[in-house]
């Protein structure tokens, strides 16, 4: 099946689910990546990247430092736009059969369905109410009852309703580092993705507020696809259902979470992971 | 090794509190030379401005236009009277009074407060529309290079272009060639001009201040580029653009040189209101104000001791409602900042 035959306007196709049975797998695959090649001017970031990241799985990116891990991951919503020098050499990202660097596309439309939470925790200087509900305020939703509506159901679904339901008006600066993470995540909810990106959440986090988003992150899964960038090994295997591991912008080996932290097919790999180098 | 512990100062520790001294007084004479420039103009301007009698407040200074003052004797007493009230006491009396007379000397300097009010506001307003604007797209449009680099140093180096230079260029551009004559609209945009890159430069380092991240947030949860300047830099950056217009308000309403031949006149009986018109002739008539008319009382005309009074009088009013402007754009700050806070 050709995939550019298959491509209908991007605005009606996300939200309908493709009805055809993918081959026999249990999750039909959300996000394809076919030959992605991207560059930094002209310092080459990705090489011939091919994978596909199944719907409502964790898929964690691993690997050393500057081996294209968040590149790839700020591809999927196209936030690397913001970049002057960065371009497209070849292949495509397709979100749900729609190539999302298509020029139809509208970056914010497609940030809208994949939402990004950020390695360093960046709450709104507003209240905790306002930091929740500025994805809806944007879109001109000010209807308080909807608004209402959603703080509660976001903070309940990022486990953070408990500890903040009585001080909504506090700034979100107020709360600690893995409230404020959690309150991004809260925050990126309130626009109902289909997908959540996370760049690291967890490297300015303690052990313990990182065990709240890891566990945070087994209860979205239910709902959400989560691609999950991580330096954390243990991470990584604690969370993730599939594991993609890279080096100097390749892609070594995806595999399930339990293949890859077991038996790696590739010899790069088990070096990594066994932590003889990175 | 106990000696050397216990022992006499080194030549380290002596060099420390000479240096120390150093700094201290340096900050001790700048104090002494600020405090004395505000003590003679606040001693000499305040027995212009306040009376011994009820109600304290010199009230004739401050709401009269200037006029002539004659002094004069008239039957074994010393008279100081503004030209207006010489008429009348003439009338009363019903005798002719030979009176010496000395120009500007009487009356007060309303019409100088408002020019300066009217000034200030106006240029001010033009300013910050026009740089907040500029540096909006200098700092979140524009792509970093050459040009860019180029653009910033032009702007920085009209920072440092003498304020006479801007009045000229305000008179040949805006007087002259646009055909707006002496006027308030020409005044306020040499003035706003000259602040202008103040403005500029402040305005985009506040917003270059602002986290990326934040910027970054608001994208990835589908806000336009503007959407995210507009929720998320703009109002942020804010306080430090005030600050910016605090500098900008005191240098727009100090300056002489740029209004000499934009918008002052040394002397005009009506009032910014009066006798106009049609609406807009408001933005095309000159306007007396409180630094042109201190270069006037004390450059322009003979020196006496009347004049005196009158220099150091409207000195003492300038600076208090400088002081009262940035006041207000202080609180304005503080109030901004407290709201936003990270």
């Amino acid at each position: 099946m050709s995939l550019v035959a298959d491509r209908v306007e991007p605005s009606t196709k996300m939200d309908v689910p493709e009805s055809e049975s993918q081959a026999d797998e249990r999750n039909r695959s959300l996000i394809k990546i076919s030959n992605f090649d991207f560059f930094y001017g002209d310092k080459q970031a990705l090489f011939d990247i091919n994978m596909d990241i199944a719907e409502r799985e964790v898929t964690a990116f691993i690997g050393p430092s500057g081996c294209g891990k968040s590149t790839l991951l700020r591809c999927i919503n196209r936030m690397n736009d913001l970049i002057d020098i960065a371009r497209i050499g070849r292949g495509n990202v397709q979100v749900n059969g729609v190539d999302v660097y298509d020029e139809r596309v509208d970056a914010t439309e497609l940030r809208k369905r994949v939402g990004m939470v950020f390695q360093k925790s960046n709450p709104f200087p507003k209240s905790i109410y306002e930091n929740v509900v500025y994805g809806l305020r944007i879109q001109g939703i000010n209807r308080k009852s909807v608004l209402d509506d959603t703080v509660e159901r976001c903070l309940k679904g990022a486990a953070l309703w408990e500890e903040v339901s009585d001080r909504l008006d506090t700034s979100g600066l107020s709360l600690s580092g893995g409230q404020q993470q959690r309150l991004c995540i809260a925050r990126a909810l309130a626009v109902e993705p289909d997908i959540l990106l996370m760049d690291e959440p967890c490297s300015a986090l303690d052990p313990v507020a990182t065990a709240k988003v890891e566990e945070l992150i087994n209860n979205l899964k239910n709902r959400y696809t989560i691609v999950i960038v991580t330096h954390n090994m243990q991470q990584a295997a604690r969370v993730s259902d599939k594991t993609a591991f890279f080096y100097l912008g390749n892609l070594i080996e995806m595999n399930a979470t339990v293949q890859i932290f077991m038996s790696p097919e590739k010899e790069q790999t088990e070096a990594y992971i066994s932590g003889r180098f990175g | 090794m106990e000696t050397a512990l216990l022992g006499t100062p080194t030549r380290a520790k002596s060099i420390e509190r000479i240096v120390f001294w150093l700094f201290r007084l340096a900050t001790y004479f700048v104090l002494l030379c600020a405090a004395a420039i505000f003590a003679d103009i606040f001693y000499k301007g305040g027995k212009t401005v306040f009376q011994s009698a009820f109600p304290f407040v010199n009230v004739a200074f401050l709401t009269e236009s200037p006029q002539t003052l004659h002094v004069f004797e008239h039957a074994g007493q010393k008279y100081e009277l503004s030209d207006s009230a010489f008429r009348i006491f003439k009338e009363e009396q019903g005798v002719s009074i030979v009176s010496e007379t000395y120009a500007y000397s009487g009356g007060g300097i309303w019409p100088c407060i408002v020019g300066t009010v009217l000034l200030v506001v106006g240029a001010m307003l033009i300013a910050l529309t026009l740089g907040v604007l500029s540096a909006i797209f200098l700092s979140e449009y524009s792509r970093p290079g050459k040009t860019l680099n180029a653009v910033r140093l032009s702007i920085l180096n009209l920072a440092g272009v003498p304020s006479i230079v801007f009045g000229i260029f305000g008179m040949g551009m805006f007087v002259l060639a646009f055909g707006w004559n002496v006027s308030l609209i020409a005044g306020w945009f040499t003035l706003a001009f000259m602040v202008l890159p103040i403005v500029i430069s402040a305005s985009e380092e506040s917003m270059r201040a602002i986290p990326q991240g934040l910027r970054d947030a608001s994208l990835a949860l589908g806000a336009t580029k503007w959407t995210s300047i507009r929720t998320n830099v703009l109002p942020y950056a804010m306080p430090g653009i005030l600050t910016s217009s605090i500098i900008g308000v005191a240098r727009v309403a100090g300056e002489t040189a740029p209004i000499m031949f934009t918008a002052a006149y040394a002397l005009r009986d009506q009032l910014p209101w009066q006798g106009l018109e049609r609406w807009y002739d408001f933005f095309f008539q000159g306007v007396m104000a409180l630094p042109y008319h201190i270069y006037v009382v004390s450059a322009k005309i003979p020196q006496n001791e009347y004049t005196s009074r009158m220099q150091y009088g409207t000195a003492f009013v300038f600076l208090f409602i400088v002081a009262g402007i940035t006041l207000i754009s202080i609180l304005l700050r503080i109030r901004m900042r407290k709201k936003y806070r990270w």
